[in-house]
């Protein structure tokens, strides 16, 4: 029972984590909770769901044309809500982030409807069986695909080029502008490889749970944020951590506690961890100085 | 005569402004977003419907016990999380807004997701009216005191607030506290006009609506809230348009204002240049590295 809990609560973190990795490239770079991130998730569910139901295409070609569907969408949304406000104060980028967040959410309504739309299962309903744990075909492709593209993004961050101007520019951006580091492209591909893994986080959702809908976008979005300040906001290992612990603090919460109560464990999570360690699990402290 | 529609969208703008003037003060004036000022709007709509129900209180006592379980948790919630600055405070409130409403729906005296039906219809054009001018006045008072300065202080520049010897944190928590209280009369007007209340009434599109008439009227701008609350809730209605598209359009506002306009209509003279239009995050980061400042 605890063990098929704890796979569970992994199969739903591993999406937490990939939607928290959006979040805190974002903040790593320019300081800003993407809250339109979880409109991008969704965004993403939608893209795959039409792709393999209407178009009838296979469902990993479905997958990546909604990651790069969702990249350029992440992309135009810095560009016209974020990019013109990097001279202004952190309320107003931070404002504007709300107002693009509401702005897709209900442009979705608008086109979609309200109704929750099917995502068809791509795979065979196949369940394995040891004594102790089932675990279904969905849930274990969804603990893979995550791995595997946690692994390309710390190889992305670590080996390449791309990855060493990010981390020089969440670490200082004008120096990081004076050794010839084009800040605007930085902030672009951020930007676009965090929506490719925030849409990557939908479409796993969307084959998880069957359904999709406008709305999908709002709990996870605030879940995976609640993920990325859980590890330790900027912190790419924190992310991935957050976001699993949360998963499992999730379920366990539902299984062992109150299952009515369980959105409101993340929630409690974020606000016990902002009272006594701001800075996450680890998280850089940052430290005032006057 | 007015028409009993008309009636209710008076009333409704009397109720948003008392909602955009309390969230003003927190955001706009101590520079403290909050994103979850619909939770003690509904804190007082539940508090001041269960005591008319269970106890039978006279309607300005249920109206002042509302407002005052309100303030109550807005001062409960603003002692641990005003510690925390900017993106943070606003995840905290979101954070908060979500549990409320989450609670509310599994409680059994609140009706859980159900509701409370049957609350008496005892909110008048009157009590609002009156109400509003409370408010108004209060705040404005409030503004124009010592209390009002250090909010501006702190809005202006923590740091500095500080280092002159204002105790932020005591008075961000008084800001929080007399905002929720606010929050909570307009709930407990809201209980009483519409009679019938869910959880499902406060949730964070609730909060968004509120501080999307703060933002248009004016960040720092009592009256250019009150403007922004008649604005947001009469053209709406009166257009006839579709709720799905006022969402889509709150959403418009909000970036449109701030690129454009982050002062907000009125709010010309009121903010100043380093609130909302000072040096960008990056220039003013390399200036502390350099200054130590």
């Amino acid at each position: 029972m605890f063990l098929q809990q704890l796979i569970n609560g992994l199969v739903l973190g591993s999406t937490y984590a990939l939607i928290a990795l959006g979040y805190t490239m974002v903040y790593g770079i320019i300081e800003l909770i993407n809250f339109a991130h979880g409109e991008i998730y969704m965004f993403g569910a939608f893209v795959g769901m039409i792709l393999v139901t209407v178009y009838q295409f296979p469902f990993f070609l479905a997958f990546f044309i909604a990651m790069a569907l969702a990249s350029l969408l992440g992309i135009t949304v810095e560009f016209l809500a974020y990019r013109p406000l990097r001279r202004s104060t952190r309320l107003a980028a931070l404002i504007s982030a709300i107002g693009a967040s509401i702005f897709l959410q209900n442009l979705a309504l608008l086109i979609m409807g309200a109704r929750p739309y099917t995502f068809p299962s791509p795979f065979a309903p196949m369940v394995y069986k040891t004594s102790l744990v089932t675990i279904s075909r969905v849930e274990l492709i969804i603990l893979i695909v995550s791995f595997l593209l946690m692994l390309g993004l710390t190889f992305l961050i670590q080996k390449t080029k791309i990855g060493i101007a990010m981390r020089a520019t969440a670490q200082d951006k004008d120096t990081a502008s004076l050794m010839g580091i084009n800040i605007n492209k930085v902030i672009t591909i951020t930007f676009a490889v965090g929506s490719a893994l925030g849409a990557a986080a939908g479409v796993m959702v969307g084959i998880y749970f069957r359904t999709v809908t406008p709305m999908m976008g709002l709990m996870p979005g605030l879940k995976g944020f609640v993920a990325a300040v859980l590890g330790g906001i900027g912190s790419i290992p924190g992310a991935m951590l957050g976001g699993l612990l949360l998963g499992v603090a999730e379920v366990m919460g539902a299984a062992y506690i109150s299952s009515q109560y369980r959105d409101a464990v993340a929630f409690a999570i974020l606000i016990i961890v902002l009272l006594f360690k701001p800075s996450g699990l680890i998280g850089k402290s940052l430290q005032v100085k006057v | 005569m007015i028409s009993a529609y008309h009636l209710q969208i008076i009333i409704l703008v009397g109720i948003n402004i008392i909602m955009a003037t309390s969230l003003n003060l927190i955001t706009g004036f101590t520079g403290q977003l909050s994103i979850g000022h619909a939770a003690f709007m509904s804190i007082g709509a539940y508090a001041s419907a269960l005591v008319t129900l269970k106890l039978g209180f006279p309607f300005i006592a249920s109206l002042l016990c509302g407002a005052l379980v309100a303030g109550f948790f807005g001062i409960l919630i603003g002692v641990p999380t005003l510690k925390l600055k900017g993106d943070y405070l606003a995840i905290a409130t979101l954070g908060f807004g979500e549990i409320v409403r989450i609670v509310f729906l599994n409680l059994e005296i609140t009706g859980g997701a159900v509701g409370l039906r049957g609350i008496p219809k005892i909110t008048t054009l009157l009590w609002v009216v009156i109400a509003v001018l409370v408010t108004l006045f209060t705040l404005n008072r409030i503004l124009k005191s010592r209390v009002g300065r250090a909010f501006i202080a702190i809005r202006e520049d923590e740091t500095a607030a500080e280092s002159m010897g204002i105790n932020t944190t005591y008075y961000k928590i008084v800001s929080f506290g007399v905002g929720a209280f606010f929050a909570g009369l307009g709930g407990g007007l809201f209980s009483h006009y519409f009679q019938y209340i869910h959880p499902g009434s406060f949730g964070f599109l609730r909060s968004i609506e509120h501080l999307c008439m703060v933002v248009l009227g004016g960040l720092g701008n009592l009256w250019g809230s009150v403007i922004g609350a008649a604005a947001l809730t009469a053209i709406p209605e009166l257009l006839r348009a579709s709720a799905d598209y006022r969402q889509l359009f709150y959403g418009a506002i909000l970036v449109i204002m701030m690129r454009v306009r982050p002062q907000g209509l009125l709010g010309e003279t009121s903010v100043s240049r380093s609130f909302l239009q000072g040096e960008s995050i990056l220039k003013r980061m390399n200036i502390n590295k350099k200054s130590g400042l």
